[in-house]
């Protein structure tokens, strides 16, 4: 694996959907241990993008490559790639998302052994002391023989957070992690995922919280209508935009 | 109705043990593999939609209009006519298990149409192939959040058991009919019959009622 690759990289990103161009030539990267937000409006494509780096959404158009290696596609860039790799591929990439999507049928231990067991084929033994481990971290382990229906949004989140970890990603994709969540409870998620930002995770987060935006990224891109506006680190960003549309963006969301 | 009838039944019990028998085993396998297929069938149209499973959807949608009766004769009586021969057995389980796999497929399919799209993206984000994700993630939930009906299609196939006897199976219906026709003692003959269905039924009502609380706990119940 080449380290100076960078993990994510996008380039000439097309989507759309029922005739609505919704990315317009996205270009994109995440380098290593980066840890970068995409902000900007409701329809601006930031979830499309985030989606279509793990093929959840099938691009029209453009690449995208982990750590150089074609996601989606065979090395031609056009035949599909069997599941069976494609499944190996979004395995190198968790993702977080919105409305948490914890499997109910599993206890929460069990939703944190599932995939590394089931799909990197893991011992049981070690997935287990895995998950303990990052439920540990994630300060929810007192609650890991509990069901995800019992369990508030926020303590639900961070059990997502622990899943995507135990998968030993290497980057994670964050799908607006605390939009459903009750005010209240936004805190202790982003609390976790600050702790994981110190640690030097390569994290992509889309967001509509701006304060934890700023707070938390060393890069952060402005999308609007399918393009990246700007992009750079959130000193620059949100103290001197250089775009009329991301400074009436941020004079709107702060 | 007389004491000496309740005898007759008693001295020929070891017949009605026998079709009990046979009645518990045709109920088991078929729905056993009945299931399964329905299983089998709602994965076989995951996906796009292609010719195959259009076709596999109409077939499953004939299937539960057709009596049961009819889908026994065919096998039975009809398909020696092109040809295709098979035993009273054979031909009885294949068609109990196919007519209530047509019926699994459509509790499953119902139950997997409300599933969230995210209990998907989530499995498939972390990895699993459409197989797995499907038998792991996807049908568990699916099957606990639809336990009376898979209860109601368990009673159904255990009653159709008994059409079984009109191609010469000898299942607990036969059994009884056997005893009135030749003591004519029908009412006596009948009610240890009834008694032994729903004897059957209580337990599939335990099971059931076990799997609702496993579902509870899970808060998938669909009280």
């Amino acid at each position: 694996m080449n380290k100076d690759l960078p993990v994510i990289d996008v380039r000439g990103l097309h989507k759309s959907f029922d005739g609505t161009e919704v990315l317009k030539g996205v270009d994109f990267t995440i380098q290593r241990g980066e840890i970068i937000s995409i902000i900007g409006s409701s329809g601006s494509g930031k979830s499309t993008l985030l989606r279509c780096m793990n093929w959840l959404e099938v691009p029209d158009g453009g690449t995208i490559r982990i750590v150089g290696d074609l996601v989606g596609v065979r090395a031609d860039g056009k035949t599909p790639m069997p599941e069976r790799d494609l499944a190996r591929m979004r395995a190198r990439m968790a993702m977080v998302f919105q409305s948490f999507n914890l499997w109910p049928h599993f206890n929460v231990l069990r939703n944190v052994t599932e995939a590394p067991v089931h799909v990197k084929g893991l011992g049981k033994a070690e997935a287990r002391e895995r998950a303990e481990h990052w439920l540990e971290r994630v300060g929810m382990i007192h609650k890991k023989d509990a069901y995800p229906f019992t369990l508030s949004g926020g303590q639900k989140q961070r059990v997502a957070i622990a899943r995507a970890l135990a998968m030993d990603p290497e980057v994670i994709l964050f799908d607006e992690p605390t939009s459903a969540l009750d005010p209240e409870l936004v805190g202790e998620v982003q609390e976790v995922i600050g702790e994981l930002a110190s640690d030097g995770f390569t994290m992509a987060i889309v967001t509509h919280e701006m304060a934890f935006a700023r707070s938390i990224s060393n890069e952060v891109a402005f999308i609007e209508k399918g393009v990246i506006v700007e992009k750079g680190p959130p000193g620059t960003l949100f103290t001197n935009p250089e775009s009329d549309r991301l400074r009436q963006f941020i004079r709107r969301h702060i | 109705m007389n004491l000496q009838d309740w005898l007759t039944v008693w001295t020929h019990f070891d017949e009605v043990v026998k079709g009990f028998g046979v009645t518990v085993l045709f109920f088991v396998v078929a729905s056993v593999g009945g299931f399964a297929l329905g299983c089998v069938c709602v994965y076989a149209m995951e996906g796009r939609a292609s010719v195959a499973k259009r076709l596999l959807r109409a077939a499953l949608d004939v299937m539960r209009t057709l009596p049961f009766l009819i889908v026994l004769y065919l096998l039975y009586y009809g398909l020696p006519q092109l040809g295709i021969r098979m035993g009273a057995w054979t031909a009885g389980v294949l068609a109990l298990t196919t007519y209530h796999a047509a019926y699994y497929a459509e509790i499953l399919r119902g139950a997997r149409a409300t599933l969230p799209v995210g209990q998907v993206e989530a499995a498939r984000s972390h990895g699993f192939s459409p197989f797995t994700a499907y038998f792991r993630i996807l049908l568990p939930q699916m099957v606990l959040r639809s336990g009376p009906l898979i209860g109601n299609q368990l009673v159904g196939c255990l009653k159709d058991t008994a059409f079984l006897s009109i191609i010469t199976i000898y299942e607990m219906t036969a059994a009884a009919n056997a005893l009135q026709a030749i003591y004519f003692i029908p009412m006596p003959a009948f009610i240890v019959v009834i008694l032994a269905y729903w004897l059957i039924s209580l337990i599939l009502e335990r099971l059931l009622r076990r799997m609702g609380r496993y579902a509870k706990l899970r808060g998938l119940s669909y009280e």
